[in-house]
């Protein structure tokens, strides 16, 4: 069995993946899987896929030759598959416009995600206003307050966002509230998944709606360099933009590098690079990679990025770490800052804080790399969410530097 | 023949329905846990669940997440619940089914924690996150050292998936009596006894029922429908309201023995004997 034809029935990539779950939704998950085989090969339902990212969407994104970034770095040509120019500015709706489909044949009424930056709850009462399904959001309660922009975009699109005060009350917690929700309301609730992760399906369903990335990168790669790409750099939170554009270069000789939150850096306790610290172990549902203590407890995740601080990890991630075919790195929050401005200054895009952790680690191997070689970066979002944290970091630490300069 | 399945078959013969309480093993301290075994097992236990603390537990509701987290900030782990029952052990011979999430069993290591807790004295396992279609490593395990592995079924479960539930699961069937997560609840949900009587007609195995039972009338009626009655937050419910008071064991007994009692008037060959 080849990496491009797993899962295997069971949804299991090696010894991960699988359905980790409650006995109340495995009933629900086999007719998820039903329904989505079924889709797989409906043209009708193909059709109406592409509709919905072309008209509604946006759809192709532009691949761009980041050229001034590529001067400025000195070394590999580097181009930006744009996911931020997408409606509702990130990658997130490709896959909440396959799975609000895959409800629609279900004839369920109400559907319920979780999230944490925000972007994933936004992209899911998008396409509930746009069917007319319910909608309810949940969201740790202190990432509504990090990102009280995008709760009033979900409430004004008709969701109702559900604050969460367990545990650490982010993403993990907010995660852990939708499961038991739709444990209560499966009967007539879809859970809207937001990344590669959780049981069988929907680390393979999400992996496949979000590989349009990756199909539209490798055809306008190929029409403007005449080639494949030499390497492929996208973030790593729970993985879906990453998967969405590794997947259809896996046959390809091209080098795969997830980016990983490393928050304060990897000798604290502060980051979440769930692939490169972690340990296999069962969270939300799958065999994973996992940020856990000795005890088998999960441990709070840290990143600047609301959208990489997760203490877990797609399955199909963990397969291609393990096989050796993707590569996994981390980038720190000062460095992902930096990349932040980088990309604003040089060429007028802000990028989400997520993916300034491709930017960043592409500001390191570029320079190293032939002028002749070719990186293709997955900019999974933009970055008006974050403007206004950022704004208040770089004021703390220009002052944290004027500070330090008086004392020279 | 185990400490479980004798302990339903005396039942049986008895005309008796099981008590299965849960508790929160090092809620708020391992000790206090140790004593609650043995009251329960005064006030008309027959079988004692102890909860697994666990960071993230999906299948269950506001109370149990609380005990969860008293017993982590505790410092509770599971090495640590097993040498608790190796003590309990001491003195009682109350079949205990540790309720667990799988992780901290890998973190452990299988085949090791279940040979740590067979020596310990725990007879069972039960794990909410973990149906028969992964449950292979564990259950391999168990019946090397001698554990039961007690798998569950939901109101949602087919007729082939409970079917797959029974050729799995050892000692009784875990019937999860609602849609949804661990919490007392005002009454029972509809179409239990449907539910109830579906289960029994595919299996020949004792049934528990659980989730969402809080008052002795409840107990009564879910004594008429399963063959063991299980209840964990109500209990923990009273624990709270009796925290850090001398009376908390004392409340706690009272409430178990009713439910013992709710339980018994609707089962009346037990009164008898």
């Amino acid at each position: 069995m080849t990496a491009t034809t797993l899962p295997d029935q069971r949804g299991h990539f090696g010894i991960f993946g699988g359905r980790y779950v409650p006995e109340t939704l495995m009933t629900a998950l086999d007719e998820l899987l039903e329904v989505y085989e079924t889709a797989k090969t409906d043209p009708e339902f193909e059709e109406e896929f592409r509709y919905y990212l072309r008209d509604y969407v946006g759809r192709p994104s532009p691949l761009y030759y980041a050229e001034r970034l590529t001067q400025t770095l000195g070394g590999a040509r580097i181009y930006l598959k744009r996911e931020d120019l997408n409606h509702t500015g990130a990658h997130k709706i490709n896959n909440t416009i396959g799975q609000i489909l895959l409800t629609r044949r279900m004839k369920k009424p109400r559907v319920i995600a979780e999230t944490g930056a925000g972007q994933h709850g936004v992209a899911t009462a998008t396409v509930a206003a746009r069917f007319g399904l319910e909608c309810d959001v949940y969201m740790g309660s202190e990432d509504m307050e990090r990102q009280a922009l995008n709760v009033f975009r979900m409430r004004l699109m008709g969701s109702r966002v559900i604050a969460v005060d367990a545990g650490s009350r982010t993403l993990k917690d907010a995660l852990n509230e939708a499961l038991r929700d739709w444990a209560t309301n499966v009967r007539h609730t879809h859970y809207i998944i937001g990344s590669v992760a959780g049981p069988h399906p929907f680390p393979m369903l999400v992996r496949d709606f979000q590989s349009v990335i990756g199909r539209e990168a490798r055809e306008q790669v190929l029409e403007k360099e005449g080639r494949l790409p030499d390497v492929l750099v996208a973030c790593v939170g729970g993985g879906s933009n990453a998967i969405g554009l590794f997947h259809p270069f896996l046959d390809d000789g091209v080098r795969l590098v997830g980016v990983e939150g490393a928050g304060h850096g990897l000798d604290t306790d502060m980051h979440a690079a769930t692939l490169g610290l972690g340990t296999p172990g069962v969270l939300h549902g799958a065999m994973s990679y996992t940020g856990q203590d000795a005890n088998g407890q999960i441990q709070v995740a840290h990143s600047i990025s609301a959208g990489l601080d997760y203490p877990g990890v797609g399955p199909e991630h963990s397969y291609l770490k393990d096989s050796g075919r993707a590569e996994y790195v981390s980038v720190t929050d000062d460095e992902a800052l930096d990349a932040f401005e980088l990309l604003s200054r040089v060429e007028g895009i802000i990028p989400a804080l997520e993916s300034a952790h491709a930017i960043a680690h592409i500001a390191r191997i570029a320079p190293e790399m032939d002028r002749e070689e070719v990186i293709v970066a997955g900019l999974s979002g933009r970055g008006d969410k974050d403007v206004e944290q950022v704004d208040g970091l770089l004021a703390r630490n220009s002052e944290r530097g004027e500070r330090a300069g008086g004392a020279e | 023949m185990n400490r479980i399945e004798e302990t339903f078959a005396s039942l049986k013969s008895a005309g008796r329905k099981a008590l299965i309480p849960y508790v929160m093993a090092g809620d708020p301290d391992l000790d206090t846990t140790a004593a609650l075994v043995a009251e329960l097992d005064r006030r008309g236990a027959d079988l004692v669940e102890l909860g697994v603390p666990f960071s993230d537990p999906i299948a269950d509701g506001p109370t149990i997440q609380r005990a969860a987290l008293r017993a982590l900030n505790g410092g509770t782990t599971l090495r640590s619940i097993i040498e608790t029952v190796a003590s309990i052990r001491e003195h009682t011979g109350i079949p205990v089914v540790l309720m667990t999430y799988y992780n901290p069993v890998l973190a452990y290591g299988i085949g090791d924690f279940c040979r740590d807790a067979a020596r310990a004295g725990v007879d069972g396992l039960i794990v909410p996150d973990l149906p028969p279609e992964e449950g292979a490593d564990l259950s391999d395990a168990c019946l090397k050292h001698g554990l039961t592995v007690v798998f569950l079924v939901a109101p949602t479960s087919t007729s082939a998936r409970i079917d797959l539930v029974n050729r799995h699961t050892t000692g009784f069937v875990y019937c999860v009596s609602l849609m949804g997560v661990t919490g007392a609840r005002g009454e029972l949900a509809d179409g239990v006894d449907v539910f109830m009587a579906q289960v029994r007609s595919r299996t020949d195995r004792p049934l528990g029922l659980g989730f969402g039972i809080s008052s002795p009338e409840q107990a009564g009626e879910a004594a008429r429908l399963a063959d063991g009655v299980i209840v964990g937050s109500a209990i923990i419910n009273v624990m709270e309201a009796h925290a850090g008071e001398p009376d908390m064991l004392r409340s706690v007994g009272e409430y178990v023995a009713s439910l013992r009692a709710g339980m018994d008037r609707e089962t009346p060959v037990a009164v008898q004997g």
